[in-house]
């Protein structure tokens, strides 16, 4: 755990795009649950570094268990998943940096915000004292620096994801994966952390996998949208949005933005029809 | 990163679940600059409503007690006066204080060894299915067969009768502690177990910094009653097993009072009982609200 900023890596140029090596890479790989249902079937995705990827797709598609399986939640039915550029421990596990945030923000509401976003250090031994300075920065990333002593049920919603948020990034991992995190908010709360999200990943130049369920939010965030089905879940398309960082509100209204989501909207709706198919 | 919610801190308590934060979080936004936590004026008033009114129901019981008594020209040995009770109270002060010590002690230390056997148990048989398979059945057998039945058993086996005496109230505050725990334990959400296990938290650090913590509401509320089945229990043991002497509790103290119609004495000894009773659960009570006054919806106060 370094506590040294990475603020200066340069980084107002936008992310790094994929090098030729890439982050994860899932060959297929496939999830069988034991009642028998095939939630993902021969899925295969390079996540190149510094990516923005959205997984879109309807419920039940299997986007979510993709992202499990990269967390190291359950195992793979069959299939590879592979971190070419991670460390390996001493067994020859690699150890990818990930952090993890869920739909729900998941703190423990018996723990005050300084306490919550604490934890992923504590649990590798550091002390509150050890940890102040990691913790307080990731606080002041998610603009909560002034709420280290409330609890959980004293923050609004939106809140409550920030805080979440925070304590994703104090372990600064390479890869955050986000499982519709900002599916519970309401509009303009979903936006402003759209907007914070965007420029914390172009400052820091992680790389990030989003699952989420809005074609809008998609286009708003990636660099990628990976379009996925259901019944079984598996990849059905994989679309550039070529427009470029940073990105703000002005996006949002531009012709750019709608032709990306009329390209988006078209392949979930084939993603869609692709099922009745089967 | 600046743009932080206005919302302050505290200003929207109440439930905090899912699909109702969205619209709540708008509601915030729009009442950036309430205060925290409104100063309620009448705060005061209500808190001392609060005492008035019992004392003064008190107050009145007493007076028309006293008043049937002397009316009514009622024999001391079938109800005596509130002022022959505490009469009895200050002269047989030196016998009773010893019974109340002997059954403080018992109902404590039942209550202390119920706590760690209790929550021990609990721990142990949410880490191993094997250990609960082999045990809850029993425990569970323990706590639905009556006390009284058993405390005849246990009198013949235990050392002393106090020894028998702890026996039976523990066995009787065991149970609650254990439940509650074990079903506070299995109450862990489970999107926290996934992000301890994501992050390589042992099972040491998973019980202690989530699963503990998880279970604290429910153990306290177990606490409550355990506190009071203690008491209970201390009660019922000395009626069923007897005891003698300087070793005697308050439950002795009554029924000798009773055997011998010293009814103010009988009076005075159930007083103490209830005092006692009464103190156990506001202690348990003020424990309870101090560990989950900040976090728990249990111990805050609803603003609306």
């Amino acid at each position: 755990m370094s506590a040294v900023p990475e603020a200066s890596r340069p980084a107002a140029a936008g992310p790094v795009m994929a090098s030729s090596r890439p982050l994860v890479r899932l060959s297929g790989v496939s999830k069988t649950f034991s009642n028998g249902t095939i939630a993902l079937k021969d899925m295969t995705l390079d996540v190149g570094q510094g990516e923005f990827i959205s997984l879109l797709g309807p419920s039940g598609c299997g986007k979510s268990t993709a992202l499990r399986i990269i967390a190291g939640l359950g195992e793979t039915s069959s299939g590879s998943l592979d971190w070419p550029t991670s460390e390996h421990n001493a067994v020859g596990q690699p150890e990818p940096e990930i952090s993890f945030v869920f739909q729900e923000p998941t703190l423990m509401p018996w723990a005050t915000v300084f306490e919550n976003v604490w934890l992923p250090l504590r649990l590798k031994g550091a002390s509150r004292k050890a940890a102040d300075e990691p913790v307080m920065e990731a606080l002041s990333m998610v603009g909560l620096d002034q709420f280290r002593d409330a609890y959980p049920r004293e923050l609004s919603g939106g809140m409550k994801m920030r805080v979440s948020i925070a304590r994703a990034l104090v372990t600064r991992p390479k890869l955050l994966l986000m499982d519709e995190p900002f599916a519970a908010l309401d509009e303009i709360t979903r936006f402003k952390l759209n907007n914070d999200l965007l420029r914390l990943w172009e400052r820091f130049g992680w790389t990030v996998l989003f699952v989420t369920h809005s074609v809008y939010e998609s286009v708003y965030l990636s660099s990628r949208i990976v379009v996925m089905a259901a019944r079984p879940g598996r990849v059905v398309s994989d679309l550039r949005i070529d427009a470029p960082y940073p990105r703000d509100e002005d996006f949002r209204t531009s012709p750019v933005y709608n032709d990306y989501c009329r390209q988006a909207s078209a392949a979930l709706h084939a993603a869609m029809d692709a099922r009745d198919h089967l | 990163m600046t743009l932080l919610d206005p919302a302050k801190a505290g200003s929207a308590p109440g439930p905090k679940s899912g699909p109702m934060s969205g619209p709540k979080t708008g509601a915030v936004l729009a009442s950036a600059d309430t205060p925290p936590l409104p100063v309620r004026s009448d705060d005061l008033a209500e808190r001392l409503l609060r005492l008035a009114i019992p004392a003064l129901m008190l107050g009145l019981l007493v007076v028309v007690w006293a008043w049937y008594v002397a009316a009514y020209q009622v024999p001391h040995y079938i109800l005596p006066s509130p002022a022959r009770v505490a009469q009895s109270l200050v002269n047989d002060w030196p016998i009773l204080s010893a019974a109340l010590l002997v059954t403080l002690k018992i109902t404590f230390m039942a209550l202390g060894l119920a706590l760690i056997g209790g929550v021990g148990l609990a721990i142990l048989m949410t880490q191993s299915r094997w250990v609960e398979l082999a045990i809850y059945p029993y425990a569970v057998i323990l706590q639905v067969t009556p006390i009284v039945a058993i405390a005849p058993l246990i009198l013949i086996y235990a050392p002393t009768t106090q020894t028998a005496l702890l026996i039976c109230a523990f066995i009787v505050a065991f149970f609650p502690v254990l439940s509650n725990t074990t079903q506070g334990l299995k109450s862990t959400d489970h999107n926290l177990l996934n992000l301890f296990e994501m992050y390589g938290a042992s099972r040491w650090q998973t019980l202690r910094y989530l699963k503990l913590p998880a279970a604290l509401p429910y153990f306290l509320a177990g606490l409550k009653i355990a506190g009071g089945l203690a008491l209970i229990a201390a009660v019922v043991a000395e009626f069923a097993a007897g005891s003698a002497g300087a070793q005697s509790g308050l439950a002795y103290r009554l029924l000798e009072s009773q055997f011998r119609l010293n009814i103010p004495r009988l009076f005075a000894a159930l007083l103490l009982l209830s005092l006692t009773g009464v103190v156990i659960f506001a202690l348990t009570s003020a424990i309870s609200h101090l560990l989950l006054r900040r976090w728990h919806e249990s111990a805050i106060r609803r603003e609306n």
